[in-house]
């Protein structure tokens, strides 16, 4: 009933949301041609429009929808491999780069912009290099005979450490009139790089991704009241935790491959989630992912909008997360004091 | 044939014994205590027997079979495991808490069904705790959430209860009503296995007693044979008379503070007395 309620609510916020956002840019077009455009389009409606079909094609369908989309999937597969973690580490305080993801798609995209001028080996070193991060923190978790939490978490600390340094690494050897500025502006975040193509391939992983952490919400709250207890109620713990893993690590590289580093996402809309319907994780999951969807489409218009020359969407989100997070820690503790 | 069967099980953790040898039978309706210093053991033959800790040497039976061949979750609708009363990182509503013991009857992706919930409120009923429905289960009392993880048991539909020091953490008033519950539990044919630090719990509500100590069984038994000053002192390494009053229950009387001036009989300053009566 009342989630229902919240859920319809914030699809149709974030569709108003995505046309806004396809209004906004520096060539004006107007709303009724967005929507004109797109009836024509989808259902091949014969609509008058006041700018040229071919402009507004590539306007609309090459430039803003693509990265209105990745502000999309990032927001949405951020916040949902926040919740997940939260759950499945116990501590509403974990954000989805625990296991060292973000450290290592960091380090694989500037390697990458090091090594080869290929935009599209750049994103697969990204890609890749999160999930080996990740897979030697288990590793460090397994190598010491355990699936544990603490130990789980301990091997994310190393691993992440690990990338963040190898990253230093590469910065120092990078040339500092090209590649350098390029690896630190990848860095700040945000979807200025984001073309049609990486869209259309990440649309279905992000989307899998999404609806199987949907699908396994159910166990999120078993998980989060400790593996013994769950493992009592016959839940395979470590195949869960386990799949879980392996689709929110594959989320948080394409977030990386998308945006760069886009910090705080992961940590605050759960919790902004978490105070609109709760801590039930097979409600919060859908409406983090629509909520932190939501966010970063407004973000991202701001930061492409505010000024003349853009601001880094990393930079906003840190700033707005920052003291919102400051605020909601009072509420956040509730249940972990 | 009993219900479970704990036969020769011998655990090590880091090659350190925890469990040597260690055989018991539990038959169906019993209510089962286990009495044991700290680090005796109690809460490994627990897991033991709840199938978290696959023992070394030995098996645990079910109905004649040995668990390590039923899977997780068809052992899971057999045998609920009530932990230690816990806050919990996330303020779920206790009916969330109570729907997440349907878990061993859902298939792997699942939804909770209308069924699942009414059987949800039909536990909570049975444990006049309907009231609590709504209420975040980090922000109910002890006594409140213990019972919220009985009805978890239930919605399990477990038939066998495996607690592990129930009544630790909970007041007094709520550790007595705990045990109320367990006895009408019992009488419904439940079985319950729990390990608890105070004898009397033992002597109160349960048929039999188990001791562990350095992980060996001392004594098993009926609690009336079983439960008496001289196991106390070996078990606890502590003089107790075990007195019964009046013909009804029995009660713990330590030696060592029998006469630090506490007790009956001996003069109080009047002005305790005083405000005792005063606060009335």
């Amino acid at each position: 009933m009342r989630t229902g309620l919240v859920i319809t609510g914030l699809t149709c916020a974030l569709v108003v949301a995505v046309l806004i956002s396809l209004v906004l840019g520096k060539y004006p077009v107007g709303i009724e041609d967005v929507c004109g455009f797109f009836l024509w389009k989808v259902f091949n409606a014969g609509v008058n429009l006041s700018i040229d079909r071919q402009l507004l094609e590539n306007i609309l369908l090459n430039i803003r929808l693509p990265r209105i989309m990745a502000a999309v999937f990032v927001g949405a597969s951020l916040s949902i491999s926040g919740v997940a973690f939260q759950a499945m580490f116990l501590n509403p305080l974990v954000s989805p780069g625990i296991l060292g993801v973000l450290a290592g798609a960091s380090f694989g995209a500037a390697l990458g912009m090091v090594l080869s001028k290929s935009w599209f080996f750049v994103q697969a070193s990204c890609f890749v290099f999160g999930f080996l991060a990740v897979m030697a923190a288990v590793g460090v978790a397994r190598f010491y005979k355990g699936n544990s939490i603490i130990l789980l978490i301990l091997g994310g600390v190393i691993s992440g450490a690990l990338f963040t340094s190898l990253l230093s690494i590469v910065k120092y050897l990078a040339d500092p009139y090209n590649q350098l500025p390029a690896i630190v502006y990848w860095l700040m975040g945000g979807l200025t790089l984001v073309d049609a193509g990486t869209i259309r391939t990440s649309a279905i992983p992000v989307v899998a991704g999404v609806a199987l952490v949907i699908s396994l919400s159910g166990y999120l709250n078993v998980l989060s009241m400790g593996d013994e207890e769950a493992r009592a109620m016959g839940v395979p713990v470590e195949r869960i935790r386990i799949i879980l893993v392996v689709i929110t690590t594959m989320l948080s590289a394409i977030t990386v491959v998308l945006a760069g580093m886009v910090g705080w996402v992961g940590l605050i809309i759960p919790h902004i989630s978490r105070m609109i319907v709760g801590p039930d994780n097979r409600v919060l999951i859908p409406v983090s992912a629509l909520v932190g969807a939501l966010y970063l489409v407004a973000v991202d218009d701001i930061s492409r909008l505010l000024f003349t020359t853009e601001i880094p969407l990393g930079i906003i989100t840190s700033l707005v997360g920052i003291p919102f997070f400051a605020v909601v820690l009072k509420r956040a503790g509730r249940g972990w004091s | 044939m009993a219900l479970m069967e704990v036969r020769h099980v011998t655990f090590a953790y880091r090659e350190k014994p925890v469990l040597k040898d260690v055989s018991v039978e539990v038959g169906e309706g019993e209510v089962v205590t286990l009495l044991g210093p700290n680090g005796s053991g109690k809460s490994t033959l627990i897991k033991t027997v709840i199938g978290l800790i696959r023992p070394g040497q030995g098996t645990v039976r079910l109905a004649g079979r040995d668990i390590s061949s039923i899977p997780q979750k068809e052992l899971a609708r057999h045998i609920a495991y009530v932990p230690q009363f816990h806050r919990g990182a996330f303020p779920y509503r206790v009916l969330d808490v109570i729907l997440m013991g349907r878990m061993p009857h859902k298939t792997f992706f699942f939804r909770y069904s209308q069924e699942d919930i009414d059987i949800a409120r039909t536990v909570m009923e049975k444990l006049s705790i309907t009231h609590l429905a709504g209420r975040p289960y980090t922000e109910i009392s002890g006594g409140e959430r213990q019972l919220t993880l009985i009805a978890r048991a239930l919605a399990q539909g477990a038939r066998i209860f495996v607690m592990d020091e129930p009544a630790s953490g909970l007041d007094y008033g709520n550790q007595l009503r705990l045990l109320e519950h367990i006895t009408a539990l019992s009488c419904e044919g439940y079985t319950f296995i729990k390990s608890t630090h105070s004898p009397e719990h033992a002597l109160w509500i349960a048929h039999r007693a188990v001791m562990i100590k350095k992980g060996a069984i001392i004594a098993d038994g009926r609690c009336d044979d079983v439960v008496n000053s001289e196991t106390l002192l070996q078990l606890y390494n502590i003089r107790v008379n075990v007195i019964r009053l009046n013909g009804t229950l029995r009660v713990c009387v330590p030696e060592m503070l029998k006469d630090n001036g506490a007790g009956e009989g001996t003069e109080r300053p009047s002005v305790f007395v005083h405000r005792g009566t005063l606060r009335r």
